[in-house]
């Protein structure tokens, strides 16, 4: 049934079938996620070998964020690829309301999850746990190089983040194409593509969160 | 063979017309010719500061009025900085991967057309951000930017805008890879197996899951270059508990694959130039195809020869300069095919292939020194001396930029639907090929005798020798120059071609010149493999 549907949609004239561009555009997408899973591989290198040369500066970092907001937010990321996953699935049967209240969750998650990290800066600035010459703390002077750790939590944190923000714009962009009736069973490839980038958004916060906030 | 071109009227070039339509054109062909522009004028620009680096060399001390030592060091920035970035990376994909790739597979685009059109905006950005910080801020860390030097406070803070026009010019690469490796895994015309696609779609290919894996790397060592720059990470300040030798792994582990990058393309090019040119079946097919992969998985493993003075422990020395050894093997297979398939062919000394022929030469010296360099020992001696210099350029020069030569006159009639003048091309090689040697040899001898590289100002003893380099340069200036003359002659005056000037097997010579917007009145079925001479 969704094989007949897809010939319906219209392709672009150097793919032989609709079927065909959907598989083009969906390894291209996955190519895409590959090329961002390896600049984080990068950090996560480097997060890596300071980590083992400076244990006692990540573990004394680590006790300085706070378990619960992260946890929490962890969750919420979690919840978010569930809801996102629903989203695809209810446009793919054509329930097209279901499919916008799915969307509007997993935006309102993200915007969560970014106030929750808000909270967690604000905090973090508060205490003058900043990165490199920002750094003012001075509550534990035996630990030298503890600017390093909060270096490396806002770089990964911040880059992570912004994916979100991106992320929630690409939602609100397929959202505003499912109520436009663009995107249906017979066609979805964007919100598809959508999809997989917030679960690989999702995907590093999971290496993330234990990393940084668990090492101790 | 050639089918009457006359009853073509209707091409991608008059198509539509106006400058607005090249600017929102979505046609693969018209996106090439775009990037070709763009790319002449900065190879253009970046050939004046090299002309000019080297007449500063001319004498010991000061020899410019203008260029004291603090200006010596821009340019030589601003020469390796547009070259690499600018030129022989994104060069031969950009420009002929984009015009040749989908026709040589037979399709009708690439499979993402807006994403390329995208591409072409994204790599002028980043480019007009570099060229705008090169020109008003003072940047002279080199095309490098090692730590610490890059974030010391004696480096304007420029180096950021640059880094950034860097990184910005890397996704517009990742993506053109990300287009092309799609392209070739599904609109490869019926018929036209992995096995039977022509060799400049396999090396371009390579080239492209190089530009995927490896660019991100750069990207985020840049990103972290900018906050170390602005926040004082401490990744890699010596200062802050860092260690400035991990940006040099994360440099070299995207910066060696990408010299493959530059090479691999120019590869593919020879292949089809020797095949063509020879009459006669290529030799090794399979072999010349998958040691592009072998030399683009090879590539990753190997960024620590650049690091052999770094005080990287004597182990990882010993264990990278072995595996650089191991590149060796795919290159001379390459090297070795190319000259078979010349053994009793019919070979025809066309302006394209005399500079196949020098890239051959030119290439197998630079690859040679390579080896020397990768021998530990040796390296110590010749590291950060002219040596290192005259190997890359005889490898990035003398081979990338023979190959863009011939690329441009090999596939001119098929582009514009005229032919350049073949004596315009071979004067122009001769100039190239002798300046090129005058040029950069003498710097194997200046490197040996222990003249150190990115100095402003040289022993006297080395005079002589500088002063030979220095006029070489003009012959290369004077030899592309002639190249330009042959290109815009053949714009204004050229023959006209036919479909298929030089007898060439790939489906880019069964098609019309110039192609029509669609490339193929009908997708072509294909049946056999791509050098079917005889
Ligand atoms: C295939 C094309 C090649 C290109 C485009 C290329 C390019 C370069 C460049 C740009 C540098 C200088 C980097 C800098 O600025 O410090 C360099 C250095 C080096 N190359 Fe190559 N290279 C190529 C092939 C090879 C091969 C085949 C080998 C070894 C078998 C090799 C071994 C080396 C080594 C060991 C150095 C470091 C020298 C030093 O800094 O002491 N290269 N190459
Ligand atoms: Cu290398």
């Amino acid at each position: 049934m969704s094989t007949a549907k897809h010939a319906e949609f219209h392709h672009a004239h150097h793919f032989d079938s609709a079927e065909h561009q959907y598989d083009a555009s969906k390894q291209g997408i996955w190519l895409f996620l590959v090329t961002e899973i390896l600049m984080f591989g990068a950090l996560f290198v480097g997060y890596t070998i300071y980590h083992s040369l400076y244990p006692e500066v990540f573990h004394a970092g680590s006790h300085h964020l706070s378990v619960p907001m992260g946890a929490f937010n962890t969750v919420v990321l979690l919840f978010s690829s569930f809801t996102m996953a629903l989203g695809i699935h209810y446009v793919q049967v054509d329930k097209k309301k279901e499919a916008v209240i799915a969307l509007v969750i997993t935006v309102l998650c993200a915007l969560t999850f970014m106030v929750v990290k808000y909270f967690e800066y604000t905090a973090k600035i508060h205490h003058g746990l900043l990165p490199g010459k920002f750094f003012t703390n001075t509550e534990m002077p035996e630990i030298k190089n503890l600017a390093m750790f909060f270096g490396f939590y806002f770089v990964m944190t911040g880059i992570h983040g912004s994916h979100v923000l991106i992320g929630a714009g690409l939602i609100i962009w397929v959202m505003i194409k499912v109520i436009k009736g663009e995107l249906n069973s017979s066609y979805y490839t964007p919100l598809e593509g959508v999809g997989l980038f917030w679960h690989v958004v999702d995907l590093i916060w999971i290496y993330l969160f234990p990393l940084l906030y668990l090492v101790g | 063979m050639s089918t009457a071109t006359a009853s073509h009227t209707d091409n991608y070039l008059n198509h539509e017309k106006g400058i607005w339509s090249w600017l929102t054109t979505i046609d693969h062909k018209r996106i090439g010719i775009m990037y070709f522009f763009a790319i002449m004028s900065f190879f253009l620009l970046g050939g004046i500061f090299a002309l000019l680096v080297r007449i500063e060399l001319f004498t010991p001390g000061q020899t410019l009025g203008f260029v004291t030592p603090d200006i010596y060091n821009r340019m030589m920035t601003y020469h390796g900085a547009i070259m690499v970035f600018m030129v022989i990376v994104p060069g031969i994909p950009a420009i002929f991967g984009n015009f040749i790739l989908p026709i040589q597979l037979g399709a009708k685009d690439v499979a993402f057309p807006r994403l390329n059109l995208a591409s072409w905006y994204i790599f002028m950005s980043g480019a007009a951000i570099a060229a705008f910080s090169l020109f008003t801020q003072k940047v002279d860390t080199g095309w490098t930017f090692y730590t610490p030097y890059s974030i010391s406070n004696s480096v304007s803070n420029g180096v950021i805008m640059l880094v950034m026009g860097a990184f910005v010019m890397g996704f517009s690469s990742i993506l053109t890879g990300l287009n092309f490796i799609v392209t070739t895994h599904k609109l490869r015309a019926p018929g036209m197996t992995m096995n039977r696609i022509p060799l400049m779609v396999w090396a371009l290919y390579a080239t492209s899951i190089i530009q995927v894996l490896a660019t991100p790397v750069l990207a985020i060592t840049l990103l972290l270059l900018v906050a170390e720059r602005t926040l004082g990470v401490g990744i890699f300040d010596p200062t802050l508990g860092g260690d400035p030798v991990l940006f040099q792994h994360f440099f070299w582990f995207y910066s060696h694959p990408a010299v493959y990058i530059m090479i691999l393309p120019a590869m593919g090019v020879i292949s089809e130039l020797v095949a063509t040119f020879s009459r006669k079946i290529i030799f090794g097919y399979t072999a010349i195809a998958y040691s592009s992969l072998a030399i683009a998985a090879v590539s990753f493993l190997v960024w620590g020869h650049h690091m052999f003075v770094s005080g990287q422990s004597e182990f990882a020395g010993v264990l990278f300069s072995f595996i650089t050894m191991l590149v060796g093997v795919p290159t001379a297979i390459k090297l070795f095919n190319w000259i078979s398939t010349m053994y009793k062919g019919s070979v025809r000394l066309d302006a394209p292939m005399l500079f196949a022929i020098g890239f051959m030469f030119l290439f197998t010296i630079g690859g040679l020194t390579g080896v020397f360099l990768a021998s530990t020992g040796m390296d110590v001696h010749f590291h950060d001396t002219y040596f290192v210099v005259a190997h890359f350029h005889y490898v990035m020069v003398g081979g990338t930029l023979m190959a863009v030569m011939g690329a441009i006159i090999y596939w001119f009639p098929k582009v514009t639907g005229k032919m350049t003048s073949d004596l315009l091309g071979r004067i122009s090689w001769v100039f190239i090929f002798t300046g090129f040697n005058v040029t950069f040899f003498p710097q194997f001898i200046l490197g040996s005798m222990g003249m150190p590289r990115r100095y402003y100002d040289y022993l006297p003893e080395f005079t002589s020798l500088n002063q030979i380099s220095t006029i070489g340069s003009w012959l290369i200036g004077t030899g592309f120059l002639i190249g330009l003359a042959a290109v815009i002659h053949g714009l204004i005056a050229g023959k006209v071609a036919g479909d298929n000037p030089w007898g060439g097997k790939t489906l880019e010579w069964t098609i019309p010149s110039p192609p029509t917007h669609e490339n193929f009145e009908k997708t072509p079925t294909v049946t056999g493999g791509p050098y079917e001479y005889r």
